[in-house]
């Protein structure tokens, strides 16, 4: 006997009314398209749980990446017997000695189908029975086990499951829209895509670069970034703003203590011109209050004036050690911190206004005209889509 | 040609000599350089180092790609020897280690290091409770091979490990050279803190090798420059020779997935075949690796045999192929406690995973006819 069905309990979904259905459906896409690479295995939706049938696949690499797929709450490896109590035991057997340096155990039984004869409780009491007599060295502990084995008789069958695995919460992606995300190549942005994925947002991206101020190696952090975001959802769409003409002129032509401020709206109008293009409805950043002089209330302010878009700042209240934990755990934080010149790191001015006035933006915006420059910037955007593994890493992946 | 020292090296697997070959014409840049040719071929060595690290199970930046098990093994050994010595000048070693780890010692004690050479059972094994019982306040390292070179025997790694985890202060390392492809061997949350790969005993190529080093953890580097390989080791990458190294990784774990059992039955075949010769003695014990056997047949001179043997194209080994230069008896064996008589007559078998029954069969005879020659020359 061996564990033959991984099964995955619904986060959020479980709580929808009427649309659950479109929940359910999205999310099984996206556990189907992030468990391609495994053609054997079964998937199989239900209205509370999904599960998969392994038909003897290693069931440890298919853990490994529905753990990062978002709607999930827990997974779990279980195994199918018909509703029978012999099956049942011997199920419940073999999850206890599969678990690995457990030595204490409780049995939670639940009877979901009424037709079955035995009541959860008699369940728990033959069970415990079954295994404390045909094991040695387990004990029973209902607090605070080392193992709880779930059972549960359903209509069809019993699944049996012992240890939870918490999987990655939220939504599922694509279940709630666009965003259009600004991305640097710095540790914040990644994370704040990654915030709003959790909630079931898929992600484009946008990055400006200005090269040859910045080179290839920041081209690709970027690359590397989004593939690792799309390790939460599928293929994410990258659109690369050529920055160069417009930085220059901005630098040259604004006063330094507002070049800046200029900069940051300038890219704004840019993201809101492309969201526009590609029917996105709002954008995204990882700015956190305060962090530095682009991120004022003050400055803030000045930026978001330029885009009657919803701005999400899903790390408004977050300090840096949390923006950093949580890009450590997402495996971002490896490649942003990569030694490489980003648009934002050049041209910077030493003392960037940390209060900019609004009249005086305007004021020295209007002494010049940006109108032909950014239709020439957006009419050069190139798009590259990244997926798990894009062209280039196949022919990697014949060498390795 | 029957090939039966795979211990002493293997034959590459033409994908790695296919790998090697495509990655020197074409991703020939210095992966330092900034130009975007450079930068192909650093992105092409950060695959690797990512591969290698999924198919070990661990994180990209714990691989330090190496030129083999010796150099993996002194950087290991030395590396933390001279990190940590603030903290204590006691290393823990076996009486069976590769020179690389035991001249390594050596050379440390020269330094001043204190240096335990564990004694071994007449299996060939280290007794887990013996390491424990040898751990000092002063001991910084532990250093016990995963499958001995010689012998074949198995070390309670999986146990040193959960020793090696109740003292935070000290470094547990594993020469794994001889076990990788062979038995699983897992290295998260296994106490292992640094563990050797040899490519070419895998059937990669010579001059290439990996050193996992776990997180976080501090050595001296003993070849300082460009700081290369997280500094962990200077000098231009070698990514032709790394990325070759990641496919015979590759190729090897799926072989070990699939195969081993056909290989551990071939291995028992050919013990049972060296069993019925009257004047060999098998001295691999039951608990085994599945590709080594070590034999003696007393009162030959093992050299003899095995140019009897080369003549016919049958080729074995003495001792281990690298400390073969020294006269006289196994020192593995005779800390293992055999007799001089059978420790200096050792001779060593090693298969790999396409050795058929044919060539087990080919080469018993052989042995066999070889055995009553040479007793007709001396009887």
């Amino acid at each position: 006997m061996k564990y033959d069905y991984i099964l995955m309990r619904y986060g959020e979904i479980a709580l929808k009314g009427r649309n659950r259905k479109k929940f359910i459906h999205r999310l099984h896409e996206n556990v189907l398209g992030k468990l391609k690479e495994f053609p054997a295995i079964k998937i199989k939706s239900d209205r509370d749980r999904m599960y998969i049938l392994l038909n003897g696949e290693n069931p440890e690499p298919i853990i490994t990446k529905c753990k990062n797929i978002f709607g999930i709450q827990s997974i779990s490896l279980a195994i199918k017997v018909e509703n029978d109590e012999i099956q049942i035991k011997q199920a419940a057997l073999h999850a206890l000695t599969e678990a690995i340096g457990a030595k204490t155990f409780k049995i939670t039984a639940k009877r979901i189908n009424k037709k079955f004869p035995i009541g959860s409780q008699e369940m728990n009491q033959i069970l415990g029975g079954h295994l404390l007599s045909n094991t040695d060295g387990y004990t029973v502990d209902v607090h605070y086990p080392d193992v709880e084995i779930n059972v549960e008789t359903r209509e069809d069958a019993t699944y049996i499951t012992s240890n939870k695995i918490l999987g990655a919460g939220g939504l599922p992606v694509g279940t709630a829209g666009k965003t259009l995300l600004l991305l640097s190549g710095g540790i914040d942005s990644p994370v704040a895509g990654y915030m709003t994925m959790k909630r079931g947002v898929q992600l484009e991206i946008i990055h400006f670069h200005s090269p040859p101020f910045t080179n290839d190696r920041a081209k690709q952090k970027v690359f590397d970034l989004a593939e690792q975001l799309t390790s939460f959802g599928g293929k994410i769409k990258i659109h690369m703003v050529p920055f160069t003409n417009l930085q220059q002129r901005i630098y040259s032509e604004i006063p330094h203590g507002y070049s800046m401020t200029v900069m940051r709206r300038v890219m704004m109008k840019i993201s809101e011109a492309v969201a526009k293009k590609e029917k996105i409805l709002s954008l995204t950043t990882g700015e956190s209050l305060g962090q530095v002089a682009s991120q004022t209330m003050e400055s803030m302010n000045a930026i978001n004036d330029v885009t009657n878009y919803p701005i999400l700042r899903p790390l408004i209240a977050m300090d840096k050690e949390e923006i950093i934990t949580v890009s450590q755990k997402i495996n971002t934080y490896d490649i942003s911190i990569r030694p490489y010149e980003d648009c934002c790191t050049i041209f910077v001015p030493s003392s960037p206004k940390t209060k900019p006035r609004k009249e005086k933006v305007l004021q020295f915006e209007s002494a010049m005209d940006f109108t032909e420059d950014l239709k020439n910037t957006i009419n050069q955007i190139e798009v590259v889509e990244i997926t798990k593994a894009s062209k280039e890493d196949d022919e990697f992946s014949d060498l390795l | 040609m029957i090939y039966l020292d795979n211990s002493a090296t293997t034959k590459p697997f033409p994908e790695v000599l296919d790998s090697f070959k495509q990655v020197t014409e074409k991703y020939y840049g210095n992966p330092s350089s900034i130009h975007r040719f450079g930068a192909d071929a650093e992105r092409l060595l950060s695959k690797a180092r990512q591969q290698a690290a999924q198919l070990m199970q661990v994180h990209a930046e714990e691989i330090v790609f190496t030129s083999g098990g010796t150099e993996g093994n002194n950087v290991a050994i030395k590396g933390i020897a001279l990190a940590h010595q603030n903290r204590g000048k006691h290393i823990i070693t076996s009486q069976i280690e590769h020179p690389s780890v035991f001249e390594a010692c050596r050379s440390l004690e020269e330094l001043g290091f204190t240096v335990t050479y564990l004694p071994v059972n007449t299996d060939g094994v280290v007794a887990a409770l013996d390491v424990k019982r040898a751990i000092t306040k002063e001991t910084i390292l532990i250093s016990i091979m995963h499958v001995n070179n010689e012998l074949g025997s198995i070390q309670p790694i999986q146990q040193i490990g959960e020793i090696a985890k109740q003292y935070p202060k000290l470094f547990f390392h594993v020469d794994n050279v001889q076990g990788f492809g062979k038995i699983p061997q897992k290295l998260e949350n296994s106490g292992i803190d640094l563990c050797t790969i040899s490519g070419h005993k895998i059937h990669g190529l010579k001059g290439t090798g990996l050193l996992y080093v776990k997180k976080n953890t501090k050595i001296f580097p003993l070849f300082d420059g460009g700081g290369q390989e997280g500094n962990y080791r200077s000098g231009t990458e070698n990514v032709a020779g790394a990325v070759s190294l990641v496919k015979a990784m590759r190729l090897i774990l799926d072989k070990q997935s699939r195969e081993v059992e056909n290989l551990t039955e071939r291995t028992a075949l050919l013990i049972k075949k060296l069993e019925q010769i009257n004047t060999v003695i098998i001295n691999t014990p039951n608990q085994r690796a599945p590709h080594i056997v070590n034999i003696s047949v007393p009162d030959y001179k093992p050299e003899v045999i095995i140019h009897a043997l080369g003549e016919k194209e049958i080729y074995i080994s003495t001792k281990a192929a690298c400390s073969s230069k020294k006269p006289d008896e196994s020192a593995v064996l005779s800390a293992c406690g055999f007799n001089k008589n059978i420790s200096e007559s050792a001779l060593r078998i090693s298969l790999n995973y396409q050795t058929t029954e044919k060539e087990i069969e080919l080469f018993c005879q052989s042995l066999t006819e070889t055995i009553q020659q040479l007793s007709e020359v001396m009887g």
